[in-house]
This record gives C-alpha cells, sequence and structure tokens, in this order.
C-alpha cells in the first residue's frame, strides 16, 4: 500500500462543488497553503469550509473566499491582521457564517471522528451562542448540546509522513490538523518529507495512517505568516 | 500647586497586571487572554515561575524571539511568535481545551467590557453590528480553578465596568472569581462584589460612586498598593 500522491493538484482533484472541508491550521501555523491554493486552481463552488480562522490577507483561505468558492465559513474566529476578504464577503451576504466556539469546535471535530453524535459542555451556556440548542443539567451545572462535524475532504499540514500516511507534526503546527484528520471521508495531508514506512518511530506518531487517504510531499511549504508580510496575493 | 483629582488616582495597565500577577503561586498552570493579560507574565514575583498556556496547543512557551528569529509554527493563541522554556509540551487543540474546561488550569486571566455582582462577564462583542468572533473566551470561563479578569475600573467615557447586570452579550454565566481594576481589588462572593482592596487615596464612597453596583465589605479593606512601573 502506497498513500502517496505525486502533486497538490492531484490531492484535490475529487473535491466539487458543495463539499464541505476541513482546513487544517491555526492562523497561519500548520495551514496547508499549497493544498489550498492548489483547491483555487481546481474552483469548485459553494464549499463549507471549517477551519479556526477565516483566511488573512490575499492568500490561502482569503484568497478562497475572494475566488468565491465558499458558500459558508464554519469558525471560531473570522478576524486577521487582514481580515478584508471573509468581511467584506460577509458583510454582502455573500458568505454565511457559523460561528463557535474555539474548544467547541474543537471537541466537534474530534467527536466527529471519534463516532460521538453529541455531547455536553459548559461552554456557551447562558450566551447568544447557545440559543436553540438542547441545555441539561448535570450534577446541579447546566451544559450546552453540541453536535459532531464531519467534512467530505480534509486537507491539512503535517510535517514527516510516511507512505501510509502516519503523520508527525512541526511545533504548534498540530494545532487542528489531527483532528480533522480523523473527522473526514477523506483526508489529504501535505507534509514536508516522505519517509519510507520504518522512518517514522512508532513512538512519535501523532496521526495514525488510518485517519489519513494520501500524503503528498511539499518540500519547504509556504508560511502564511511570511506571505502576508510580503503582501503576496494568490490570485 | 497642582491638585490631585480623583481622575488621576488610578494604577496603570502594568500596575493592574503586577497585582493580579502577585497573586500567581510558582508552578501554577495559567492561561492570559490575548492583548492586556499577556502582560501579566512579566510581573511574576522573583522565585516563581509559573507555566504558561495557550489554546494553540503549547504548555510553558516563554518571551518572544528576536525579529527575525520567529518560527511560524510556533505562535501562541494572539498568532503572536513565541519561544519555548525547557520542559514545555505541544498537543492537538482537543487536548489543549480539555486542559481548560478539565478544571486543570490553575488561573485564566482575561479583559471585560462589563462584569456583573453575580459573576457574569461580558467580553467579546459590544453589539449585534459587524463580524462577530468569540475565539476560546467562553471556553476560558469555564474550568479554571480561578478565573480573574484585569480592567479598568471604568470606561473611556466614565461609565461603570462592574454592574449589577451585563447589558453587552455575554461570555459565561456566573463565572468571575476575581476583578483586578485600576482602584481596586474585588471578589464575587454569592452574587456580591466583596471589596477587598482598594487605593488608599480614595474613599469608599468614591469607589461605590464609580461601580455600577453595591460593594460590600467582609472585613479589613487593605490599600491597593503597586511600585511605579
Amino acid at each position: 500500500m502506497d498513500k502517496t500522491i505525486a502533486s497538490a493538484a492531484e490531492a484535490v482533484a475529487g473535491i466539487g462543488d458543495g463539499a464541505t472541508v476541513m482546513i487544517g491550521g491555526f492562523g497561519g501555523s500548520g495551514a496547508p497553503i499549497e493544498l489550498i491554493h492548489a483547491l483555487i486552481d481546481k474552483g469548485p463552488k459553494d464549499l463549507t469550509v471549517i477551519n479556526n480562522n477565516a483566511g488573512n490577507g490575499r492568500i490561502g483561505i482569503a484568497a478562497m473566499i475572494d475566488a468565491g468558492l465558499v458558500k459558508k465559513m464554519i469558525c471560531s474566529f473570522p478576524r486577521s491582521s487582514d481580515p478584508r476578504a471573509f468581511t467584506e464577503a460577509y458583510l454582502a451576504g455573500k458568505v454565511e457564517l457559523e460561528l463557535v466556539p474555539q474548544g467547541t469546535l474543537a471537541e466537534r471535530i474530534r467527536a466527529g471522528g471519534a463516532g460521538i453524535p453529541a455531547f455536553y459542555t459548559p461552554t456557551g451556556y447562558g450566551t447568544e451562542l447557545a440559543e436553540g440548542k438542547v441545555i441539561a443539567e448535570f450534577d446541579g451545572r447546566a451544559y450546552v448540546q453540541e453536535r459532531w462535524l464531519k467534512a467530505d475532504f480534509a486537507i491539512v499540514k503535517a510535517h514527516v509522513g510516511d507512505i501510509h500516511g502516519n503523520l508527525t507534526y512541526n511545533k504548534a503546527a498540530r494545532n487542528f490538523n489531527p483532528l480533522m484528520c480523523m473527522a473526514a471521508a477523506k483526508t489529504i495531508a501535505q507534509v514536508s518529507k516522505i519517509v519510507p514506512l520504518g522512518g517514522i518511530d512508532p513512538e512519535h506518531v501523532v496521526t495514525p495512517s488510518i485517519f489519513v487517504d494520501g500524503v503528498v510531499e511539499i518540500a519547504n511549504p509556504q508560511q502564511e505568516e511570511v506571505l502576508i508580510r510580503s503582501g503576496a496575493v494568490y490570485a | 500647586m497642582t491638585v490631585e483629582t480623583t481622575e488621576d488616582l488610578k494604577l496603570s495597565n502594568a500596575q493592574i497586571a503586577w497585582r493580579a500577577a502577585q497573586d500567581i503561586r510558582d508552578g501554577a498552570y495559567v492561561n492570559l487572554g490575548i492583548g492586556f493579560p499577556e502582560m501579566v507574565a512579566r510581573y511574576q514575583p522573583p522565585g516563581r515561575q509559573a507555566i504558561f498556556h495557550t489554546e494553540n496547543g503549547i504548555l510553558d512557551f516563554g518571551e518572544p524571539p528576536a525579529e527575525g528569529e520567529e518560527d511560524w509554527d510556533l505562535i501562541n493563541a494572539g498568532k503572536k511568535a513565541v519561544t519555548l522554556k525547557p520542559g514545555a509540551a505541544f498537543f492537538h487543540h482537543a487536548d489543549s481545551f480539555a486542559m481548560v474546561r478539565g478544571g486543570h488550569l490553575d488561573v485564566a486571566i482575561l479583559g471585560a467590557y462589563q462584569v456583573a455582582q453575580n459573576g457574569d462577564l461580558a467580553n467579546w462583542r459590544v453589539g449585534s453590528k459587524g463580524v462577530p468572533a468569540v475565539g476560546g473566551a467562553m471556553d476560558l470561563v469555564h474550568g479554571a480553578k480561578q478565573v480573574f479578569v484585569i480592567t479598568e475600573h471604568v470606561t473611556k467615557d466614565g461609565k461603570p465596568k462592574l454592574v449589577e447586570a451585563c447589558t453587552f452579550p455575554l461570555t459565561g454565566v456566573g463565572c468571575i472569581t476575581r476583578v483586578y481594576t485600576s482602584l481596586a481589588v474585588i471578589d464575587i462572593v454569592d452574587g456580591r462584589f466583596v471589596l477587598r482592596e482598594k487605593l488608599p487615596g480614595l474613599s469608599f464612597e468614591d469607589l461605590q460612586a464609580k461601580t455600577g453596583a453595591k460593594l460590600h465589605t467582609d472585613g479589613p479593606v487593605a490599600d491597593l498598593v503597586a511600585p511605579e512601573l
């Protein structure tokens, strides 16, 4: 078995109109910029995108919004150092927003990957983000019922991958990536380096290969923050 | 001759942060909110070292790196580059918020638009216009053993930030345990503001006039004194 994919374009070729796509990363850390840009090149419409944020500057998810690919964002913090793309599209009514507290977003994705359809959390109780949700009391305290999140595709960024799709991450670039790998019907990881089987110490595997469907090597991946500071535009 | 009015008499942000830092014990696990609360890390008393948690998956991060030395895979929840201390750990987002909601953090410190006498906090938006963004604020107010607010005592136009009931959208219900302001240190006990410390030059009546709900006392009120910073 070899899950290696030759190019970013091939990796995202299956993502079509109307798909729900989880995109890893927290801000630029762990954001699969090359896979996102390949997806813009392919150009599917009406995507629902799940990410912590909603893009920055004129690259990555912001460039997806500028290119008209995104119908809905599910995120916790649609702000950044340059949030124009999302802000303009949202205020113009072109993109829907489902705002989710950050820890609830992470847990909904984890639950989606773990086969747990709903769970209760104290987060958001008594706030406008809990309006319309089921509330239950456990041991004298009120909790909000939240549903799992699943996706058709996850595109993530990891550090080293083997040909089965075992993954390691670089520093805090881990963030949402391991959770999203679990929660999508099809998960594609871009990695800085693909190694043969046995090339990753089993003690160091963060995402086991069972959660990964394809691995594409992008050596020296771009960093969103560096692109933003250079004023880069992807169009 | 200059006359010092009560408007001049208040702690700076650095002094508020310093005061809050005095209540963090050595070895405490602490999350500091983005912005003003991050300042608390600068004022740990000598001999104490808290372990700082950031939502995006690091325990025991340290100072920002020198300019040009940034590693953009190593950032905090404010998306600023950080460094690691010896003993640091990485983890994914679900584990990170398990640390928050699961009661593992000792202290969380946040900013506020309003705090109510029952411990309700409003700190994520002031109305219904614009793009709403919540981040981890609603998670952070649940689970830490102590949830502190640091804030100016009143708004820029002089309105109380400590109120009977929040009028801005809530971040959490009954979640705040202590408030450090530019004028006072106030605990929230059984739905009441209980004054613990106030600036020595400020009368109880003047402080009450700047507070939107009744101030109670429970034992002596200490002087709130911070060094020049």
